[in-house]
């Protein structure tokens, strides 16, 4: 159905290829899980099926990409639009229309379907991708879930017989994405389309992969087989692999499901050995929030919001999407004046505070770290960042070589990989030492290694004595780095605990090693495996 | 022809109705006529608007109005023409030179001068409102969607345009945002400066992204030939500008010479011929707005309130303004408010837009 015949993509200016002499081929009806580190070509790949590398993008593309039998070499994407459905990586940016029944008609409109077939294809999609409730409602008013099975829908009314996703699930809470990835296995079981999807969070989709792609870190590493082959051995593999791994499983189980079947023999063997660590008391109190009520127009974010943070303490929010989790962090950081209660950070208000003043009390990482980038380069990135915090020169720098190093001074920061990227804004807000860090969905677009370093660092940065928050959706951040955990929905504040029992009790929340290995409380992969090896494991707050 | 359960009203109706309402309006200053136009668009928009947020537009356009109303009233009481009659009250005045005779500050304010101005305002407003009708009932994208094939190009523009503007208000939010999390100014001169580039920066980025994702959902993918398309569009181009020219000469010396006539047929036929043609091309559309029984009830609805209005204007020009000189109660012309009273008609007759009528139905269960 695809097949790439010795494929080398160089973009304009470059000096090295993006992609290096891939071949691979996909059958028909077949998912296949395109895998690989940031930044090493897994989007290119995917722009390639349609044409949109090089007819869109520019640059040169050697060698033969054949989809449904035409070659993008004679095709341009707008003339693979009925072969080929492509679903970028922000839904937002991609809607034309104002309703959901316009924006899934569009594609059948620019092919000049009749209106009958048209009639029927849309309703079909409706009901494949259970978007029937919200057929005649504006796009802006549909959460993230709903956008993006809209922009899966829009792509698939024109009948593709394969359909190409980057990322469709990086910025949905865990309950949408399964929804999502379900309405794409019904798409693969019912109606037999080729998907090939590109994925950091292997944890939710590789049980639906029949086949996996990974582009490995030197280019024109591309290998393809299948999922139970190529986890055998794949640097980045989820954490059901990984414990398979550490237990000397064979064959690979890739589902909780199918691990859940070797579990008991592993429970016992954990037995044996001593219990996971429990985490130690937290330090002095940074930060309050009392009461806190907010609302966005008649819409209520946060209800009475009381939460106490501490010193030394890594505490995560999480929730659904629209929950009120960046709410909350808005006004700790104080971009938002609470309307009712109040938040205080060492005795003051952020909100009150000038920005001068008020980024050596508190920073904030927002979702996208690249908002907070603005200069030419590297070097002028932080000398503004020593300038605006009146700190001694050198002084971001440092941060950045500390937590990331090799970062050329003249590259421009959008030229910079996701992880770069984020260690660098996390630099610029660490510079001025804030006692409270912020952190907003970071891991978003980050492969294993680059969310490993993370976890590394905030433990690092909770030793330290900051206060570490965290807002995110994922799981096995949490499960890895957090020592509370608070969960919001409709604004409100439902839980907040520690994390083992809050991880290893909720049904949406826990980590796979805890579904795996429930119910006992394990949460991740290096205590199981800390604790195999006979070692007790290590206090987390003592690192 | 049947109407379906999910077809709304053709918003080429709507926009009809709205737009006779509003001529309604710019042929009368009685208030008590306008009120009662001002009601009528009311009663129509909430009964028949449905749930998207351009809905909300009319109570917007209402606000609008409202500070029209006010502005109109307080510059007629500190700068406006000194008109004669009771006076209510004296603002200390300034005297002008001579040569800005003409414009006066402050002086002695009338009944007269006030109520005026009140009437004239709320002739604005009203008008407004009915452009805000329009929009919450039938939004500016179902509009475009009934643009003839040959302009849809255009109307594509113009709706990524309309779309793109809310996202520019989130995105200079998301810069000032991320300026305060640097540590830096939010507001004042430099402040503003910062917020350009990443800005457009943002605008851009999106701009590529739609149009990668319109390329890959086949936009532009024609069967007729370049050569075609490019005599259409020369023959669109040509006639419009026959067109304007024509009707420049037509209206420019009052009677219309042979030259200007002539030109303005040729023109308009380019012009319909070339969208004709263009129209030949290979899209379909998705479920096109027809045109029933309902739509003409909407329009008739709207054009038997400028019948009222304008009959009542013929029978007494003074009953379609306030009377000044002696103030007094505005006359009610019974043929006005009875054509008003029909032009609240859609809101029994045109279809209740869908997701209302879910609400409507949880509400009886």
């Amino acid at each position: 159905m695809i097949s790439f015949d010795r494929v080398t993509v160089t973009y304009p200016g470059a000096s090295a290829p993006a992609l290096a002499n891939v071949s691979l081929a996909i059958e028909e009806g077949h998912l296949a899980l395109v895998i690989g580190a940031t930044g090493s070509g897994k989007s290119t790949l995917l722009r390639c099926v349609n044409g949109l590398v090089p007819h869109f993008s520019g640059g040169r593309l050697n060698g033969t990409v054949t989809v449904d039998g035409r070659s993008t070499e004679q095709y341009r994407p707008r003339d693979l639009a009925d072969a080929v459905g492509y679903v970028g990586q922000d839904p937002d940016a991609t809607f034309v229309a104002d309703t959901v029944e316009d924006e899934l008609a569009y594609a059948m409109e620019n092919l000049g379907v009749d209106s009958a077939t048209m009639r029927r294809r849309v309703e079909d999609v409706l009901d494949t991708l259970n978007l029937h409730a919200l057929r005649q409602r504006a796009i802006s008013t549909l959460s993230g879930g709903q956008r993006q099975r809209v922009a899966i829908g829009a792509a698939f009314t024109a009948a593709p017989r394969a359909l190409v996703l980057d990322e469709p699930t990086s910025s949905l809470d865990p309950v949408s994405a399964e929804e999502v990835l379900a309405s794409l296995a019904r798409l693969v079981h019912d109606q037999g389309t080729t998907i090939l999807v590109a994925e950091h969070r292997l944890e939710r989709i590789v049980q639906f992969a029949d086949i996996v792609v990974e582009i490995g870190a030197v280019p024109g590493d591309v290998r393809s087989g299948s999922p139970a082959a190529i986890f055998a051995t794949a640097e980045l593999a989820p954490p059901v692999v990984r414990l398979a791994r550490v237990a000397g499983w064979s064959p690979v189980p890739l589902s909780v499901r199918d691990a859940r079947r070797h579990a008991p023999e592993l429970r016992h063997r954990l037995e044996a050995s001593k219990g996971p660590a429990t985490t130690a008391s937290p330090g002095d109190r940074v930060a309050d929030v009392k009461g806190l009520t907010a609302a966005y127009g008649p819409i209520p974010a946060l209800a009475d919001v009381t939460l106490d943070f501490h010193e030394g303490e890594v505490l995560a929010v999480m929730g659904r999407n629209g929950a009120g989790k960046s709410t909350l962090l808005h006004h700790l950081v104080g971009l938002r004046r609470p309307q009712r209660g109040s938040v205080e950070v060492l005795g003051r208000a952020p909100a009150s505070l000038a920005a001068s003043e008020a980024i050596r009390l508190v920073g904030l990482v927002p979702q996208d770290p690249g908002a907070l980038l603005c200069a030419e380069n590297v070097a002028t990135e932080c000398r503004d960042g020593d300038r605006d915090g009146k700190l001694a020169e050198g002084t971001t720098r440092a941060m950045l070589e500390s937590l990331v190093g090799g970062i050329s001074d003249d590259t421009h920061p959008k030229d910079l990989s996701e992880g770069q990227r984020l260690a660098l804004a996390l630099a610029i807000v660490l510079a001025p030492e804030p006692p409270l860090l912020l952190l907003d969905e970071p891991t978003r677009g980050l492969d294993y290694g680059a969310k490993e370093r993370l976890s590394r660092q905030l433990r690092q940065f909770a030793a330290r004595g900051h206060c570490v928050v965290v807002a995110t959706h994922d799981v096995e951040l949490v499960a890895e780095v957090a020592d509370r955990v608070v969960v919001l929905a409709d604004g409100e504040v439902i839980t907040d605990g520690p994390v083992r029992s809050v991880v290893c009790h909720s049904a949406g929340l826990a980590s796979q090693v805890a579904r795996i290995l429930a119910p006992a409380e394990w949460l991740t992969v290096e205590e199981a495996a800390t604790a195999l090896a006979g070692r007790s494991p290590e206090d987390r707050t003592s690192s | 022809m049947l109407r379906t359960r999910l077809q709304p009203l053709h918003p080429i109706a709507w926009w009809c109705w709205a737009g006779a309402l509003a001529v309604a309006a710019s042929r009368t200053t009685n208030p008590l006529l306008l009120g009662l136009l001002l009601a009528a668009v009311a009663w129509v928009v909430t009964t028949r608007r449905g749930n998207s947020p351009w809905a909300r537009s009319f109570a917007a356009l209402m606000r609008l109005g409202l500070i029209v109303i006010v502005i109109r009233v307080v510059v007629q009481v500190l700068f406006g023409d000194r008109v004669p009659g009771a006076t209510w009250f004296t603002l200390p005045s300034v005297p002008l030179p001579s040569w800005a005779a003409g414009v006066t500050i402050g002086g002695p304010v009338t009944a007269q001068a006030a109520i005026g101005a009140f009437c004239q305002g709320l002739q604005i407003a009203v008008i407004l409102a009915c452009f805000g009708a329009a929009n919450s009932l039938a939004s500016s994208f179902r509009l475009l969607r009934c643009v003839p094939a040959g302009l849809y190009e255009v109307a594509v523009a113009v709706t990524v345009a309309i779309s793109f503007t809310p996202q520019v208000v989130l995105s200079i939010a998301r810069v000032r945002d991320a300026r305060r999390l640097r540590g830096r100014a939010t507001s004042g001169l430099k402040a503003w400066r910062g917020l350009a580039v990443p800005v457009l920066d943002g605008a851009l980025e999106r701009s590529v992204a739609l149009a990668a994702s319109m390329d890959a959902r086949g936009f532009g993918r024609r069967s007729t030939s370049p050569r075609r398309r490019q005599a259409t569009a020369a023959a669109t181009l040509g006639g419009l500008v026959g067109l304007g020219i024509g009707l420049f000469e037509v209206l420019d010396s009052g009677s219309a010479s042979g030259l200007g006539l002539a030109v303005v047929l040729v023109g308009g036929a380019l012009v319909l011929g070339g969208l004709a043609a263009a129209s030949h091309g290979s899209r379909s559309r998705y479920r096109p707005d027809r045109w029933l029984v309902a739509e003409w009830l909407v329009v008739l609805a709207g054009l038997a309130a400028v019948a009222g209005v304008v009959a009542a204007g013929s029978n007494d020009p003074n009953a379609l303004v306030q009377p000044l000189y002696p103030l007094a109660l505005p006359a009610g012309p019974v043929v006005a408010l009875a054509g008003i009273l029909a032009a609240t008609v859609p809101s029994v007759t045109a279809p209740i837009p869908a997701p209302m009528r879910a609400k409507l139905r949880r509400a009886v269960a």
